[in-house]
């Protein structure tokens, strides 16, 4: 059952890490399942819920919002603004049987090929194993 | 500690004995206006007026059961700005802390205003109200509801009760407020306590000249009335969780919404100058609704319900003091503030933020610390 099903997962990356780690990786030829699709924003601290609230009902299977690690933001906290909304997120989504799973915060940095290609293989795996997320097969969002 | 003054009740009529109180504040030189619910008509619903002739105060009735709109709002447009008049403000404590909370955002301000805060016993929502007065006088009926001992009286009247969110508050007694008019415990057809809160109401509780008394008992009611609300409160949480476990059983308890938006307008701490919602990102293009409809066979219109209440609840549940407006204005009867203060209570916990509490504290999402939430963020690799 769970090998038929083929998640899909949004990204949400910043411009100044996580995208150049992304870039890095298919450069470097690294090994990534297809599930992700990018989209790239100047900062995660720009990530409105709703961006990641929407993404949810409108079929993806898990958010993945990644940013540079802190200290290293390139507007100096955005990534701690983030870090606040997807606890908010984490907190409310959960009442409505939307698993905590789904919605992740990393940070990866601009150097760090090597970990976005990790972070997206297991995440990818992770929601693969959890299966599709409820408003798929719902008629009425 | 704080300066207690008497307002004396004559003919067990403690309505006309707090107009008196207002009179007073009004005569006073400090002050220009004093906002309060006024009957403007023999029946009908008393609405907020900002009134500024003492005679006028003839038809003020601050201890109406009656809730048309949360104040705060109203209060926010009186206050951004300069009037160049110091004005009271006679509300609720869910109306004060909603207040805080706009001041937090710069919606309002507190420099030019006394808060008077009555204590709560609670009010029916604006059709119930109708039911609840009847054929009698508007005025006869608020002496009813409030009996003889503040916070003693049962409020199952003609077949309505006050809103499930008064039934569920654990905020009868104000916070925040410059003046507390102190009905609960009191002997409401002798006399009732108002205490100073601030050293702004402090100094013009002095002015008034009115005699000192003491406040006995009131702390006991509102305890035995707080204990009461939260149970209450805690039995409608469970219930709600009950029913919206899911995404498919948020969507059936929503059933019923017309995406009208009223909950948003009424909401006291929906913040946003322009709701996106309004705005040209949901002017969905005629193929777009053909494509969505298509991708599973069928398309609910109006689109975007559990969008627009998931992101409401994003904005907005921090700052939810429980007013119950949304429920007052959804023209479907849909239990929104059952279902916005149970999500509310989540989040508010998680980041230990009380609106309303203090004007110190910041909304959690206008703040942040370097060192926090760890758990929120994964480590994958």
């Amino acid at each position: 059952m769970s090998s038929e099903f083929e998640p899909t997962i949004l990204a949400f990356v910043c411009n100044w890490c996580t995208y150049t780690a992304a870039d890095l990786a298919g450069t470097s030829r690294m090994v990534q399942q297809p599930n992700l699709r990018l989209v790239r924003v100047m900062c995660t601290g720009m990530v409105d819920p709703k961006y990641i609230v929407k993404s949810l009902l409108s079929g993806a299977d898990g958010v993945l919002v990644s940013g540079c690690h802190p200290g290293d933001c390139h507007y100096i906290n955005g990534n701690y603004k983030a870090r606040r909304r997807v606890k908010l997120l984490n907190e409310i989504l959960p009442q409505f049987g939307i698993d905590r799973e789904r919605v992740k915060l990393t940070w990866v940095g601009a150097s760090e090929g090597n970990e976005f290609a990790e972070t997206v293989n297991s995440f990818i795996n992770e929601i693969r194993e959890l299966g599709p997320m409820e408003a798929r097969t719902m008629a009425a969002v | 500690m704080a300066t207690t003054v008497k307002i004396q009740v004559e003919n067990n009529n403690p309505v006309v004995a707090i107009q008196g109180f207002l009179r007073g504040l009004l005569e006073d030189e400090s002050l220009g206006g004093v906002v309060v619910p006024v009957h403007l008509f023999d029946k009908g619903i008393p609405m907020p007026t900002l009134v500024t002739d003492p005679d006028q105060l003839s038809g003020a009735d601050p201890l109406a059961p009656a809730f048309p709109m949360n104040s705060a709002k109203l209060l926010s447009r009186l206050t951004r700005g300069q009037s160049g008049e110091r004005i009271a403000v006679v509300m609720r404590p869910c109306e004060i802390r909603a207040f805080v909370e706009l001041v937090k955002l710069n919606q309002g301000s507190l420099d030019d205003v006394i808060i008077v805060g009555v204590d709560c016993m609670g009010a029916y929502d604006n059709t119930d109200y109708k039911t609840f007065v009847d054929d009698r006088d508007s005025f006869e009926a608020t002496l009813a509801f409030q009996g003889q001992h503040g916070g003693a009286n049962e409020t199952a009247v003609n077949g309505v009760d006050i809103a499930p969110a008064c039934k569920s508050c654990e905020f009868p007694a104000p916070t925040n407020a410059d003046i507390v008019i102190g009905l609960a415990g009191a002997d409401l057809h002798d006399a009732i306590p108002v205490m100073a809160d601030s050293a702004r109401g402090e100094a013009l509780l002095n002015s008034l000249g009115l005699p000192n008394m003491e406040a006995n008992g009131r702390d006991t009611v509102l305890e035995s009335l707080v204990k009461v609300r939260i149970e209450h409160r805690d039995a409608m949480i469970e219930a709600t969780q009950a029913v919206t476990g899911t995404l498919s059983d948020l969507s059936e308890y929503l059933s019923s919404c017309v995406n009208c938006y009223n909950c948003r307008v009424a909401c006291p701490v929906c913040y946003c100058k322009e709701c996106v919602f309004n705005t040209d990102v949901f002017e969905h293009k005629p193929w777009q609704y053909m494509g969505w409809a298509k991708r599973k066979g069928s398309l609910k219109l109006p689109t975007d319900t559990i969008f627009y209440h998931l992101t409401r609840m994003a904005h907005m549940s921090m700052a939810c003091v429980g007013c119950g407006q949304c429920s007052n204005a959804c023209p479907n009867d849909i239990p929104v503030m059952e279902l916005f203060r149970t999500v509310a209570a989540r989040t508010q916990k998680s980041f230990d933020y009380v609106p309303g509490r203090s004007l110190e504290e910041s909304p959690p999402l206008s703040v942040f610390k370097e060192d926090e939430f760890q758990d929120t963020v994964s480590h994958m690799v």
